[in-house]
């Protein structure tokens, strides 16, 4: 602080009370151009957790990839369900490795992964104190949560796209160009094969909306990072449980984890969409819900943190 | 003192109680929601048991007891009569075996009678088949009971108005009362038979059944499943795949085993012991079924008495609009039997619909949009034609077809289809489709073992993986294929092909099979279905044989493009009874082609078309509401009272009547007003928890205030108001993102307010912040004292014309605490102002031109500091004798002594003139050394904020 010479004399003209904008706000202040989306890209992008996650959708299947190898060559014929059913064709092909990346990762990990980004975005700014700078510059409490939950959102796609980029590329270095197979269809031709792809992809984007609702909801209700993502996931865990449950009976279909594995209906042929389309009307219900309460809390609440 | 505290732990713990009784009561809605979600259907009937003994046989005179449940709808009475059905159960059934199905059509309004048929459970009698003069008169006496019943409707004394339902076993007593009886309304037979000669000894090339194949696998379960009283294909559809005792579980071999013989079972049936061999069948039908098991041929007195208990001779008798409901995964009665009976009650102009479900015998009730269509259809049937309510169903054919695995529950899905008319078994269309392969010999094993098998009865829902289980017998089938399709057929009824054969003996019995071939050569039998037929008269040489045609049963499927037909013939079948002899018999193709029949059945639209609908209408419902929202947002933007309140035009923050309360009752501020000027630097002061941070939190629109309003420069100041661009803020400590340096930290803010880069000011501010090359460091790994600096610098990013900060020296050494008291001074000039809350004392004094004291929530006293230090009336004493000092001073009228920690006298004078307080000391004897007028502010804040000064936040 030694010999500043702030104050007077360069204060004044630069910033001074001349031309304030409208709402009297300070020069060159608007509140849409507040924390701008590539502003809060670049925040995230810092962040080591971002950088891990990312990194890791990259290795998972080259992982799998090379436990693959490791594959003796006796088959104890595990044919049981479409899990094995998977397995045991992962390696005929990128697409189907791709597939079988995506299965694995599908209940857990991209579940965790996407709670992570939506989950820790609020709770952790509140964390660091660094919110109510935010708050004060200011940036409208609504915009505030739009950015950070579109960024988030890119941030769960982009981890969705670069698992499964990854295993296609790899998985096709490796196996081959091959037709999509599966237990439940007829092979399909690469082609029609990465369509479905993508559509078991955009299915899996629609479900996890669920996730990204519910981390987000609980982000902006608590100061801890830590236990919004988990929170998140321990729900979703919970109704995972409760939807093992045949006694629950119809009650199940509420469960927003009941239709998390409808995108297999998607490798059938002719492709079944029942379930996928109950599945994204419960997945964006419940997402919707979550935003909803997300933003009435937040834009009503005392920041405290 | 005392009460403000309790009340306001009264209030906390009210409000924390308040909100557990929140929590219990939604707690206990959502318990109270799913209990009633869940809660087991409505219980608006009621039941009565009861043994009925009931005359019939020949003559009507041979009483026999019925175990019956009678189901009545809550409101049904003599003055609310209802309507009623017969609900009959599947072979090896009893009347508990409906039960669901009961349940279901009572609560739909109508009486429903079931009964356990004579020869099981608990019934008495012996098992005569659906014999006219035995079950179906004693369905004939229980129509005479319902009639005479006060609650159910009659259409004239003795004739109730009722209708039949029943699947299998009793939906062949469906067909055959309403033969012999025309008192029934309506029938709803299910899954059963027009023949029943011909179901147990079919031939597919038209002969007699007298020269049909023995199907053995069916009929020993059923032997076997009628000597005791199991639950067999039962119900509505007959469709529930439980097992009867005594039927194997699954891929066992399909004749009884060794403990389920007739006979063999509990026997809880009332006639007590029985002839070990017949069980509870009657003498005659044990007869005829020892001849037909023993040979695996039908000699005509056994034919004609399976006859006697088939619809095939009485159909035209039949007056009661029929809905006929056959199943396609069904190898005991398949859909030829239902087509016989359609086409023999509408000869009349009888009422007749057809429906094909995916289950069946094999199948059981099929998946859940199958069920759901038969109940839908069987509701409707009876609700016109025999409560007179609704529409007149149409006429029009339904049938459905599986579409594959369901993804989430393994599941079978079928497709429903429809067509405006019944298209019979031929179809409205067909496929010609060559098959070619050479003549093959195939032998004939030994009493038919091994045998291939096509189907396992009572296999259920597993019946159609058989797909891929159904094995031929190398050296025991002939293969002729066609070539791969150019495009999908879907075939909808029974194929036709034409084989020759030749057989050293002149006879022979072969299975024909039709497969679906894909390209990666593995065959499916679509629903196990064989065709089985009995050749005579053959030649010993296949180039002498005449072709034959053989009508294959009925399927829907669709064979997909890519895919080819393969027509086998085999020799054995497990279901079956060959000849015991082996044979080497010589086949070859026919001279035409595999006709495969099709029809163009129309999708019908299933409930996911509704949900696709719901979906399209959920996203524009968002959209929609997401418009609203962003206009109502933008309307109360508009709104927003954006006047400048003229006389704080120009005044840097007032402060009027502010007052925060939280949800829990405290009040951290109760009232504070106080303005803060250009040039000022004011100083805000307070003890700990006196709501200094909550005005400040206020003030930077992080908290909504309960009461009171903020300006700044006259603007009105909410929540996110623009005017807070002007202030630059440190608000309970600096918030960095811990893994950037402090100038990333720096830059990422200033991004954050989307103004200018050159309208922050990033050199100035990291000069106050003095961190030298620290500054590249990431900030985690800073001082308190380093983020101080770091946060300061952050407040002045963009030069703020108000500047608040909230205890700025905190963390900071003396040298860095005088300079920054310079920089404030400094700050405050040119129209700018710095707000400045500390506990901190002497800061405030040595920095502030201007002060506001806070306590408990409260202002106690604002105004210049030196105004506020000048209020101060008390004076320092040091004296010789202390103590002897106090008692003096106490003596004197109004002056105080206060308290002080370091045991110097600090006196309060109160208006007494400070030398006739030394006067009165001297006279006393005690010397005074100095006199010092306490103007510091310490003095100044002890006297406002009073004596205790705890702090107002453990009021």
């Amino acid at each position: 602080m030694a010999g500043s010479s702030v104050g007077a004399s360069e204060g004044a003209g630069s910033s001074g009370a001349g031309a304030p904008g409208t709402g009297g706000a300070a020069r060159g202040y608007r509140p849409s151009a507040t924390l701008p989306f590539a502003a809060e890209f670049r925040r995230q992008a810092s962040r080591r957790r971002t950088q891990l996650a990312l990194g890791f959708m990259v290795l998972l299947p080259i992982i799998i990839l090379i436990a693959f190898q490791f594959e003796s060559g006796d088959d104890d014929g595990n044919g049981r369900g479409e899990f094995a059913s998977l397995a045991d064709l992962a390696t005929s092909g990128g697409l189907n490795f791709t597939l079988f990346s995506i299965l694995v990762s599908a209940s857990f990990l991209l579940v965790v992964v996407v709670a992570l980004f939506c989950g820790d975005t609020v709770a952790s700014e509140a964390s660091w104190g660094s919110l109510r700078y935010l708050l004060a510059v200011p940036v409208p409490r609504a915009r505030l949560l739009t950015v950070k939950l579109v960024v988030a959102l890119a941030y769960s796609l982009l981890a969705l796209l670069l698992l499964a980029g990854t295993a296609l590329l790899a998985g096709t270095l490796r196996y081959g160009w091959s037709p999509l197979r599966s237990q439940v269809a007829a092979e399909l031709a690469p082609g029609e094969g990465v369509l479905r792809l993508l559509a078991v992809l955009g299915y899996l984007a629609v479900v996890l909306l669920v996730v990204a609702g519910l981390a987000f909801l609980l982000s902006v209700t608590t100061d801890a990072a830590l236990g919004a993502v988990g929170g998140a996931v321990l729900l979703w865990i919970l109704s995972s449980i409760l939807d093992q449950i045949t006694a629950l009976g119809a009650l199940r279909d509420f469960l927003p984890t009941h239709y998390s594995s409808a995108w297999l209906g998607l490798l059938s042929t002719p492709v079944q969409t029942d379930d996928v389309v109950r599945g994204a009307i419960s997945a964006i219900s419940y997402a919707t819900l979550f935003w909803a309460l997300a933003y009435w809390r937040f834009t009503r609440k005392d920041v405290t943190s | 003192m005392r009460s403000p505290l309790s009340g306001a732990r009264v209030r906390r713990v009210l409000s924390t109680r308040r909100r557990i009784v929140a929590a219990a009561v939604v707690v206990v809605l959502l318990a109270a929601a799913l209990v009633w979600l869940a809660r087991p259907g409505g219980d608006g009937f009621r039941t009565e048991f009861a043994p009925l003994t009931v005359r019939s046989g020949p003559a009507g005179d041979e009483p026999v007891d019925l175990d019956t449940t009678l189901y009545l709808p809550g409101d049904a009475s003599a003055a609310n009569r209802v309507p009623a059905v017969l609900l009959a159960h599947g072979f090896g059934g009893t009347k508990d075996s409906v039960r669901a199905d009961a349940e279901d059509l009572v609560a739909r309004g109508y009486a429903v009678l079931t009964w356990t048929a004579r020869g099981f459970g608990r019934s008495g009698g012996q098992i005569h088949l659906d014999n006219p003069d035995y079950e179906i008169r004693d369905a004939q006496r229980l129509l005479d009971w319902l009639a005479d019943r006060p609650e159910i409707r009659t259409d004239s004394a003795g004739d109730p108005r009722v209708g039949v339902v029943g699947g299998s076993y009793g939906g062949g007593l469906a067909l055959l009362l309403a033969a012999q009886d025309q008192r029934v309304d309506a029938i709803v037979p299910m899954i059963t038979w027009n023949d029943l000669s011909r179901a147990f000894l079919p031939e597919s090339t038209g002969r007699p059944a007298t020269d049909g194949v023995f199907k053995k696998g069916w009929a020993g379960i059923f032997f076997g499943g009628g000597g005791n009283a199991g639950s067999g294909p039962a119900g509505i559809g007959g469709t529930s795949a439980a097992l009867p005792e005594g039927a194997p579980a699954s891929a066992g071999p399909p004749s009884p085993g060794p403990g389920a013989g007739p006979g063999s079972g509990p026997g809880r049936g009332p006639t007590g012991a029985a002839d070990p061999s017949c069980g509870r069948f009657a003498a005659d039908v044990c007869a005829a079924y020892l001849r037909i098991a023993t040979t695996g041929r039908a000699d005509q007195a056994a034919v004609d008495l399976l006859r006697r208990s088939s619809p095939a001779g009485v159909l035209d008798r039949i007056k009661a609009p029929t809905l006929l409901v056959q199943g396609e995964a069904d190898t005991l009665f398949p859909l030829a039997e239902a087509d016989a009976n359609a086409r023999g009650i509408a000869a009349t102009g009888t009422p007749v619909r057809i429906a094909w479900f995916t289950g069946g015998h094999d199948g059981g009730a099929g998946p859940q949009t199958d069920s759901d269509r038969v109940k839908f259809l069987t509701a409707q049937w009876l609700d016109h034609y025999v409560k007179g309510a609704g529409a007149a169903p149409g006429n029009d054919f339904t049938f459905s077809r599986i579409a594959g695995f369901d993804a989430l529950d393994r599941g079978l899905v079928a497709t429903g289809y429809r067509t405006t008319d019944y298209p019979g078994l031929a179809g409205t269309a067909r496929r010609e489709v060559a098959v070619t392969g050479p003549a093959q010999p195939v032998a004939n094993p030994p009493n038919g073992n091994p045998a291939a098998i096509s189907s396992v009865p009572f296999a259920g829902a597993l019946g159609s993986l058989l797909d891929g289980v159904a094995g031929d017998i190398p050296g025991q089938h002939a293969r002729f294929e066609s070539a791969p399709l150019d495009e999908a057929v879907d075939v909808v009824g029974a194929p036709t092909v034409r084989i020759r054969a030749a057989s050293p003996t002149g006879e022979a019995v072969l299975f024909v099979k039709l497969y679906d071939v894909d390209p990666n050569g593995a065959a499916a039998l679509p629903d196990g279905l064989v065709a089985p037929v009995r050749l005579t008269g053959l030649p010993k040489s296949v180039d002498a044989a005449t072709p034959v045609e053989v009508t294959m049963p009925g399927i829907v499927r669709r064979i997909e493009a890519g895919h080819r037909l393969r027509v086998v013939v085999a020799t054995s079948d497990q279901a079956y009874t060959t000849p015991a002899e082996p044979t080497v018999y010589t086949v070859a193709a026919g001279d035409g082609p595999l006709t495969l029949p099709t029809v163009a059945g129309e999708p019908i639209p299933t409930t996911a078309a509704v949900w696709r609908w719901v979906l399209a209408g959920l996203l524009a419902a968002i959209v929609v509401g997401l418009v609203v929202v962003v206009l109502l947002a933008r309307r109360r933007h508009r709104r927003q009272d954006r006047s400048v309140h003229p006389e704080y035009a120009g005044v840097p923050l007032v402060v009027r009547d502010l007052r925060k309360e939280y949800a829990d009752g405290f009040v951290a501020v109760s009232h504070v007003d106080f303005e803060v000027h250009p040039g000022q630097v004011m100083g805000l002061l307070g003890p700990n928890g006196a709501g200094k941070t909550t005005t400040l939190r206020v003030l930077m629109g992080l908290t909504q205030p309960t009461a009171g309003e903020i300006y700044v420069f006259g603007h009105r100041l909410v929540p996110g108001s623009p005017v807070l661009s002007r202030i630059g803020a440190l608000v309970e400590g600096p918030g960095f993102l811990p893994h950037l340096s402090g100038l990333e930290n720096l830059k990422a803010y200033w991004r954050a307010t989307g103004r200018p880069a050159a309208d922050a000011h990033f050199e100035q501010a990291l000069e106050i912040a003095g961190l030298g090359d620290s500054v590249h460091r990431k900030t985690r790994k800073y001082s308190h004292g380093m983020r101080q600096r770091l946060a300061i610098a952050q407040a002045m990013l963009g030069l703020p014309e108000l500047l608040v900060l909230d205890e700025p020296t905190d963390g900071l050494d003396p040298p860095q605490i005088a300079e920054m008291r310079r920089v404030l001074q400094r700050y405050a000039t040119g129209g700018r102002a710095v707000l400045v809350s500390s506990h901190l004392l002497a800061e405030v004094e040595q920095t502030c031109t201007h002060a506001v004291v806070v306590n408990k929530g409260r202002i106690v006293a604002s105004g210049p500091v030196e105004e506020i230090v000048g209020e101060s009336p008390s004076v320092l004493f040091e004296v010789s004798d202390p103590e002897a000092a106090r008692t003096v001073l106490d003596r004197l009228d109004g002056v105080r002594v206060l308290p002080d920690g370091d045991g110097q006298l600090v006196v309060d004078t109160n208006g007494t003139a400070r030398s006739e307080v030394v006067a009165e000391l001297v006279r006393a004897g005690i010397g005074v050394d100095r006199v010092v007028p306490r103007r510091r502010l310490e003095d100044a804040f002890l006297a406002l904020v009073g004596e205790n000064s705890r702090g107002s936040g453990d009021r």
